[in-house]
């Protein structure tokens, strides 16, 4: 109990340390003393006058929201005497996978530079600074000759690092038996099974309404969605991170989507968060990095290439090259196996090599470079990063909101699909989980897909590290995000990629090879997400 | 009624989205044919002197171009206003302004110079009356632009005006029986233009401007009867809209025609939205409520075009004609009717668009109905609703509400599901079922 207790004034703690920094500690103090002129606050009980106060001007339910939003990603309570690599990522031999696997992005970023001979990052003269203001709302016109450029990495290079994957003090003895995993996952990591999964996901039951099923043509609205779209409006009114996050398991109105998400996301536009945005902006303009190919490239052969992404493309140019500039995202690697690799870069920098474009200004140059190692290690776009932020195009219109719902995704959710760590929604735990659900109730079809040679992680990997997105009709891919918020976890995506498969098992038992295998599942535009999960976890025969 | 005899001729343009129905064609001898998918230069040519049996069905109205044609659709539009006007007041009337203000050129021009000074600084459109796929269209903003190009059709001109009767004094009535004239219509051949006021605001996506492409299938013009199908795409310009650049015609014609020869074109793009996709996204961005409006305004600028030449189309009972709208929203979500196609393209630019062109023309056969399946009252056949039935046809069952009170909500579903297969063969088998009974 009292072991219990003092965890819990540690949180709080740690919380209020963290929100004192916020800006809405500002702004809470702020109306604390505007609110001294009213009638209502007097000296005697000013305490509690005051918090009266914030409870009826919906100041609290703000506070309430952020420290719900902190609580979200506030890592799971330890071991006091535990160093902050333990807390970020508990088992080593993680943290020494994720650790070489980004020496070796690094490897390759350095010597794309090298062999192109492009530095890592240079001032823009003047004459083109002006030049991309101007354009900034088009740069997808611009066709930049980025033939040269490869992406640094694709899904596969780094499944290939995940199936390599050993815990070295793990023994599972050479004899097979009915446990032996035969996934290509080899690390023992806890998923859950489908019981548990049941109950994770109690509100996707048969007997509970959902969005996706219960608002199709053949069901009439006031079985289910009118009241559900009530029920929504009601909780954008009362502004109640909690409740929205609740609500939306059962999937979100179209209308009301872009509210609820950054609800959730606790994302509300103040003028200091588009002043921020204003000089990431400023940056891209002054300063143009190798990054930078890297996104023209992903975004030209991903999205713009997509049917219905493609009307974003310049969208995706202003938030993807913000966002590769941000040294808050860093911030989020308080919760990542990552951290910035010092001494990789000061190694491969030779000061000689950056002498050339800069004028020589001594601390100029350490501020590059101290602000280069950090971004180079930030986010490196692998083959098809900019389709995490095309759905959200469908939902927000402003540069900045868009950017800052992406940013919020990110360090909440994606950043865990391309980075090595334990955590339950980690890419390893769900490609684990996928496997463990196909292997443990699709037998037969995991033993023939194993037999000829299609490893069914080998197709579904691609679908789980883009969240699906690219794969599903938009309108669905919205749904299925719905239910990433609403549960705070991706395990939803392995648990709709084991849910293709049971539904194309028919026809996967009689392919023979890989090819023929990745040709069943090549198009999964019309799948219909939540029927699918539904039938899956609640109505099949175990 | 011989309906083994059936056959389809189909020019090659439409080869590729029915190819395995052009394979079932056989030789024909004269005029042994119950269904035509006509080209309009072979009615213009052929149909006064075609006798045609009773069952027999044409793919167009012999003067559909009233509709189709920019000139006479805006001459045909302002005459319905002004009925409108005198018979139901201003209120109605101004229902009728979805057409922004067009002047033919070059009788018009002095009414034009008058509008153009009254208005300055605003942007122009010229456009041919009679070209498709954005051939022949130009931007301006100075008289002086069009003066030149006036200029350069100078002699052109004059012939035309001689040539033809005096098109601005025509009857007011807009009855035009003399044959004769009607040729002469069709068989100018010197250029008329229109000069129309460029919308400059249009709704942009993704910094890009777009304009829908809607289908009406007209069965009849008296009674009227209209179909809406409920599949359709919206068709984006591949730059981005900006008013400073109006040489580019790339930004501001959306035909895919046009912008298939734009060096950004990449095919694979397509650069089309279907509808739902379309709707989906105005509705998460502005409310299911703004979306409903939208859509029925543009039921109301489809209806309102069909009735504004009602009278003038010579409304043959073999003839039927589907329709390609073109339409362009703007920033307010009003819609504007740009043009009406009277053969609108066939041919398809992806996989998904040849779905879409395929059932649109299954389904159009089965409305046209040459097996006589049909009973003559449903209300929806595959994609296709029923619009107006002499009148407007509600979605609920039962008479219609005349009263004018209560929520009349017309049977369109412009952008829903469309779960075409399902219906048809619900209707087919239900009406297997009445013929079982009934025999």
């Amino acid at each position: 109990m009292l072991q219990e207790e003092s965890d819990l004034s540690l949180v709080i703690a740690q919380i209020v340390q963290k929100l004192k920094g916020s800006s809405l500690y500002a702004q809470l103090e702020r109306q604390a003393w505007a609110s001294l002129q009213r009638p209502e606050i007097k000296l005697e009980s000013l305490k509690e006058d005051i918090k009266e106060y914030f409870k009826i001007s919906g100041w609290e339910k703000k506070l309430q929201n952020a420290v719900y939003s902190e609580l979200s990603v506030f890592p799971s309570p330890s071991h006091p005497a535990a160093p902050p690599e333990h807390l970020k990522e508990p088992l080593v031999y993680m943290r020494k996978a994720q650790g070489s696997w980004e020496k070796r992005i690094l490897k390759s970023l350095n010597s794309m530079c090298t062999e192109l001979s492009i530095p890592l990052a240079r001032k823009r003269p003047v004459g083109e600074q002006k030049e991309l203001l101007n354009k900034w709302n088009e740069m997808g016109t611009d066709e930049p000759d980025l033939s040269l450029f490869r992406p640094v990495y694709a899904p596969k290079d780094f499944l290939e690092v995940l199936i390599n994957l050993r815990n070295p003090n793990y023994e599972n003895g050479d004899s097979l038996s009915f446990r032996t995993h035969l996934g290509l996952i080899q690390v023992p990591l806890k998923v859950k099974d489908i019981p548990e999964l049941k109950e994770f996901f109690v509100e996707l039951g048969l007997t509970t309404g959902q969005l996706g099923i219960d608002d199709s043509t053949q069901v009439p609205p006031e079985l289910f969605e009118n009241e559900h779209v009530r029920i929504g409006q009601k909780v954008l009114a009362e502004q109640d991170s909690a409740a929205a996050q609740q609500y939306i398991r059962q999937g979100s109105p179209t209308a009301l989507r872009a509210e609820l998400w950054a609800l959730i996301l606790n994302i509300s536009s103040q003028p200091e968060d588009i002043l921020y945005y204003e000089q990431l902006k400023t940056n891209v303009i002054q300063h143009d990095l190798l990054v930078d190919s890297l996104i023209y490239k992903d975004v030209k052969l991903t999205a713009s290439n997509d049917d219905y992404y493609f009307v974003f493309e310049d969208y995706l140019y202003q938030v993807l090259l913000c966002f590769s500039r941000d040294t808050s995202v860093l911030g989020h690697f308080a919760y990542n196996s990552a951290s910035p690799p010092k001494s990789y870069i000061r190694g491969k920098l030779g000061l000689e090599e950056y002498a050339v474009f800069y004028p020589p200004n001594a601390s100029h140059l350490w501020k590059t470079l101290c602000w280069v190692q950090k971004i180079t290690h930030g986010v490196i776009p692998f083959h098809g990063f900019s389709m995490y932020v095309a759905p959200l195009c469908f939902l927000y219109h402003e540069p900045s909101k868009l950017y800052q719902i992406f940013r919020e995704m990110y360090v909440r959710f994606f950043f865990r699909l391309h980075s090595i760590s334990s955590h339950p929604s980690g890419i390893v735990s769900l490609c684990l989980l996928f496997e463990t659900l196909l292997q443990t109730y699709l037998p037969q079809l995991f033993y023939h897909l194993r037999e000829i040679g299609a490893q069914p992680l080998r197709i579904s990997f691609k679908w789980m590290v883009r969240a699906f997105s690219g794969y599903l009709a938009t309108d669905q891919l919205l749904l299925l995000w719905d239910r990433i918020l609403g549960y705070n976890s991706l395990e939803i995506l392995a648990v709709l990629a084991a849910a293709v498969f049971a539904f194309r098992a028919v026809n996967l038992m009689e392919v023979t090879s890989l090819a023929a295998a990745e040709a069943v599942l090549a198009d999964l535009s019309t799948l219909k997400v939540m029927p699918l999960l539904q039938i899956f976890l609640f109505a099949t025969v175990t | 009624m011989r309906p083994e005899l059936s056959l389809l001729l189909l020019p090659t343009e439409h080869a590729d989205v029915m190819p395995g129905t052009v394979a079932t064609v056989i030789s024909l001898s004269e005029g042994e044919w119950d269904f035509y998918w006509c080209d309009v230069s072979w009615l213009r040519e052929n149909f006064d002197h075609t006798y045609m049996d009773e069952h027999v069905r044409i793919s167009h109205f012999r003067n559909h171009y009233e509709l189709t044609r920019k000139n006479y659709m805006v001459k045909n539009l302002k005459r319905f206003r002004k009925q409108l006007e005198r018979e139901a007041g201003k209120l109605e009337a101004a229902k009728c302004d979805f057409f922004p203000k067009t002047f033919e050129m070059p009788c018009e021009y002095h009414l034009f110079v008058e509008e153009f000074r009254k208005n300055p600084g605003i942007t122009w459109i010229m456009k041919p009356v009679a070209r498709s796929q954005g051939k022949g269209i130009f931007l301006f903003r100075r008289l002086k632009d069009i003066m030149d190009w006036r200029k350069g059709n100078a002699g052109k001109k004059l012939t035309s005006l001689e040539a033809q009767p005096a098109r601005s004094t025509a009857n007011p009535s807009g009855s035009h029986d003399a044959r004769s004239s009607d040729d002469q219509k069709e068989d100018i051949p010197v250029e008329n233009y229109v000069a129309q006021r460029y919308i400059e605001n249009p709704y942009l996506i993704g910094g890009r401007k777009f304009d829908l492409r809607v289908y009406v299938l007209v069965m009849s013009y008296i009674p009227l009867r209209a179909w809406l199908y409920r599949d359709g795409f919206a068709r984006f310009s591949n730059t981005r809209f900006t008013l400073s650049s109006i040489d580019d015609q790339y930004v501001h014609l959306t035909n895919v025609a046009v912008q298939k020869t734009s060096p950004d074109y990449h095919p694979k793009k397509g650069c089309k939205w279907m509808l739902q996709r379309f709707r989906q996204y105005l509705a998460s961005k502005h409310g299911p409520e703004a979306v409903e409006t939208l859509f029925s305004d543009m039921d109301n600028i489809f209806i309102r075009s069909l009735q504004s030449v009602q009278k003038v189309i010579i409304s043959d009972k073999h003839c039927f004609e589907l329709y390609g709208y073109d339409i362009l929203i703007d920033q307010d979500l009003k819609p504007w009717l740009l043009e009406v196609n009277a053969s609108p393209s066939l041919t398809a630019s992806s996989q998904e668009d040849y779905e879409l062109k395929t059932c649109l023309l299954e389904d159009t056969l089965h409305v046209v109905d040459m097996e006589a399946r049909l009973t003559g009252r449903e209300k929806r056949v595959g994609g296709f609703d029923l619009m107006w039935n002499d009148g407007p046809v509600s979605r609920e069952e039962g008479p219609p509400d005349l009263s004018g009170m209560g929520n009349f909500v017309t049977n369109t579903h412009l952008g829903c599901v469309n779960d075409r297969k399902k219906q048809l063969r619900q209707l087919f088998r239900s009406l297997q079922g009445q013929k079982k009974a009934s025999s």
